[in-house]
């Protein structure tokens, strides 16, 4: 219930946030840049809060709490606040409200596309690139208290994924993809074979086959009322993935919107008509896709790797009574590729982010905190309760690592997920980030939602209803307004002609003030 | 001549006069008519015969609000006949002041089904004036107790419980804030309560009751063991999902 209510909460503060940043420039208060002491202060206490996310998961609460635990203990001087949030929204919902009084947190987790919202304020997020390779308390710096990667420990392509405008604001704490989890039993009761790499065209089919229905109205496939064959629950991934597989048009970097396309609308079409076979729904919708598939009401479930300890009859963990389990084989695939040649899958996951502070030594041990978080210890005990990968190749090398992936107690769902994973690292890509492009993902998630519920609602999905559509979504979500750059500066176009015609005058008078005092000097000098 | 111009202009003015009175007289009358309510909701009983995903009127009466939050509100509503959950009903800042316990509204909105919980979403509403009031009294479920095939049967109803047992819900713990105990002050309550023959477990809404509330503060000082009564709507989350607003411990 609740992180539905935080989503919708998450999408008006998405459009509140547009609103104030865009204006933000005027009159707003200048923070100094940071500034890394010479020396960290260790005579002094710091408090330190920390804002962390986990996924509705105990062993994540107790893995962040052992962590701040370890910490202290190697930094007496620095206290840290654990404050817990189980949604990604909520957290940026309440940033965005705390960086108004100044009383952000000094270390959170968040996304990339979040942060490029929080640096539209002036100095409120640390950048990181000379903490990182700080000799003495940069990544694995000799004054460093604990077995810290070093800058070449960390994976390249996660790091350059916190790289907004010139810097790195974040370091990367977790990856994770989607994946396709699917009832390969009852995708061989269809007749059919699943391939190793599953297109939208297969899913699509199998999907309208499972449609079929007995006389006394349940489905043939599961014997029950209720099939969903497929269940996306991430709107926006879902046409962000099938637009960047069809390398259509999305966003730049420069922060220009190009969703609104022939291919975007393609695709709706596509969406109504699963959706009107009653082939296809989202969590929006109707609810978590792994609920549906592990009551056997649903084929293809398609969620993030780091929900797979939820995924299967078997899965450790439960949102549905036991009695309403059915029994079956899962696999997990790549998310549906247009070519399965070619795959490509979006990569996620939670970053960690410092804000700055009047007191340099402060964010400094903030630093260190998050630093901390990538050692060994969190990253390969974090990773384990969940579908997630390390973000360190200390930790992806280490034996201890490697003896988790082939331990056969750990849940064969959640392995198989993550190795997924990491034999497609090369194949999973990110969107643009800038100031406005969480924006610009929400309105790609309504796109989608709305044709799902107007055609359960027995609307004619026309092309003028998606350029209606596209017209709300723009209006709603500001779109018309972004184009800012990563740097939140937003490039005006040419100057209007008013503007041209004043500029003109005052370079008009500044060229008689000139002549006259020329031949004013002139009269004199002729004079003399 | 003249004295009959004079007679017809003021027979004239006769008549106008009274046929101004007549005229204001009636309006008077249709005034009265006017006061009268006007509700265009369909019944209950319609309501629950509506297919999902059809627009439906209902004229309904507020019973509690989660917190309101940038032109959206969720309500807990009933009429005489029975109860219905508005979810993220379009609603500014100024009228959510207007949403009181037991005020009528008239919603417009679309019957859905999330993960079970039968509710009208993408909703307005309009505030009917000069109604009545209405506070739906608590259905005693005492006896149906983890009977989920019982309870859905008043899903969103405003019900009570008494005589349970709490139980521990993990580590010793007589409460959990989040499901799992993941979370932390602030976040939804979860505890588990017996009645000796089943258990189950019931939420306290941190939207609609939240820290500050005497109810979330009640939760947190359960001990395992403590008998209590309990009132709140009974919300549908993949099985019974009550969100408890009310808790006594005996």
């Amino acid at each position: 219930m609740s992180i539905r209510r935080t989503l919708s909460a998450f999408l008006a503060t998405t459009i509140i946030a547009s609103s104030m940043l865009l204006t933000a420039c005027h009159g707003s208060g200048r923070r100094v840049g940071f500034e890394c002491p010479e020396n960290f202060d260790t005579s002094r206490d710091y408090e330190i809060t920390f804002w962390a996310k986990n996924d509705t998961n105990l062993a994540q609460t107790r893995i962040y709490n052992q962590a701040i635990e370890d910490f202290e203990a190697l930094y007496p001087n620095i206290h840290v606040t654990l404050r817990l949030y189980t949604d990604y929204n909520k957290i940026y919902n309440d940033v965005i409200t705390n960086i108004a009084t100044n009383t952000t947190p000094n270390v959170c987790i968040t996304y990339p596309d979040h942060i490029a919202t929080y640096i539209s304020g002036n100095n409120t997020v640390v950048p990181l690139d000379n903490l990182i390779y700080d000799e003495r308390y940069g990544l694995g710096g000799s004054e460093v208290r604990f077995d810290a990667p070093t800058p070449e420990d960390m994976i390249e392509a996660y790091m350059d994924e916190c790289i907004i405008g010139d810097n790195h604001y974040c370091l990367p704490y977790m990856r994770s993809t989607e994946a396709l989890y699917i009832n390969k039993t009852f995708v061989e009761a269809l007749g059919f074979e699943l391939p190793e790499v599953v297109t939208w065209d297969f899913m699509w089919e199998v999907s309208n086959a499972a449609m079929a229905q007995n006389s006394d109205g349940t489905f043939v496939v599961n014997g029950q009322d209720v099939m969903i064959p497929t269940i996306y629950k991430s709107s926006d991934n879902m046409m962000i993935t099938m637009l960047r597989q069809l390398d259509a048009g999305y966003s730049d970097d420069a922060g220009s919107i190009y969703i609104f396309n022939d291919d975007t609308t393609n695709i709706l079409h596509t969406v109504a008509d699963e959706v009107a076979q009653g082939a296809f729904s989202t969590f929006t919708v109707s609810g978590y896709p792994g609920n549906f598939i592990n009551a056997g009401q649903c084929i293809f479930a398609i969620d993030s790797t780091a929900g797979s300890t939820w995924m299967g009859p078997h899965a450790p963990l439960q949102d549905i009574d036991e009695s309403e389990l059915v029994d079956f084989e899962m696999v997990v695939r790549p998310v549906p590729q247009f070519d399965a040649d070619n795959l490509q899958m979006i990569s996620q996951g939670p970053s960690i982010c410092v804000f700055n502070k009047e007191d340099s030594n402060e964010v400094l041990a903030s630093w260190l905190f998050a630093q901390y978080l990538l050692t060994n210890e969190v990253q390969i005990a974090y990773s384990g309760t969940e579908g997630y990968v390390p973000v360190t190749l200390l930790a992806q090398q280490s034996e201890e690592y490697r003896a988790y992936l082939e331990d056969p107690s750990q849940y064969s769902i959640k392995i198989d997920a993550v190795n997924m994973l990491l034999q497609n690292i090369d194949n999973t890509f990110v969107t643009p980030v800038f100031n406005g492009s969480t924006s610009l993902r929400n309105a790609a998630a309504q796109l989608i939602n709305s044709v799902v519920k107007s055609v359960r609602r027995r609307e004619a999905i026309t092309d003028d209803y998606i350029n209606n559509l596209y017209a709300e979504v723009t209006a709603l979500y500001r779109l018309d307004q972004l184009g800012g750059g990563k740097d939140g500066k937003a490039n005006l176009g040419p100057l209007p002609t008013q503007s041209k015609i004043m500029l003109g005058s005052i370079g008009a008078v500044w060229i008689g003030f000139c002549a006259y005092f020329a031949f004013d000097l002139y009269k004199k000098k002729k004079n003399a | 001549m003249k004295n009959f111009k004079r007679v017809i202009s003021v027979a004239m003015v006769a008549a106008m006069a009274v046929s101004v009175f007549a005229c204001a007289a009636d309006t008077a009358e249709t005034a009265e008519t006017e006061a009268e309510i006007v509700t265009n909701g369909i019944s209950y009983d319609e309501y629950v015969a509506a297919e999902l995903d059809t627009e439906v009127t209902v004229d309904v009466y507020v019973q509690a609000t989660q917190g309101w939050w940038n032109d959206s509100i969720t309500v807990y509503a009933a009429d005489q006949d029975g109860a219905y959950f508005i979810y993220g009903m379009a609603c500014s800042e100024e009228d959510a002041a207007l949403l009181e316990s037991g005020t009528m509204i008239e919603v417009t909105g679309y019957k859905s089904e999330w993960s079970g919980e039968i509710e009208i979403t993408d909703a307005t509403f309009t505030v009917v004036e000069g109604a009545d009031t209405y506070i739906a009294e608590p259905i005693d479920l005492t006896a149906d107790f983890g009977n989920d095939d019982a309870l859905i049967a008043h899903q969103n109803a405003f019900f009570s419980m008494d005589n349970l047992t709490v139980v521990e819900s993990a580590d010793g713990a007589a409460f959990l804030y989040s499901w799992d105990g993941s979370g932390s002050q602030g976040d939804d309550l979860y505890f588990t309560e017996s009645n000796g023959d089943a258990t189950a477990t019931f939420t306290v809404e941190s939207y609609l009751t939240g820290a500050d509330t005497a109810v979330y503060q009640t939760v947190e000082g359960l001990q395992v063991g403590d008998t209590i009564n309990v009132s709140g709507f009974l919300y549908w989350y993949e099985g019974v999902n009550p969100h408890i607003t009310f808790v006594e411990v005996q």
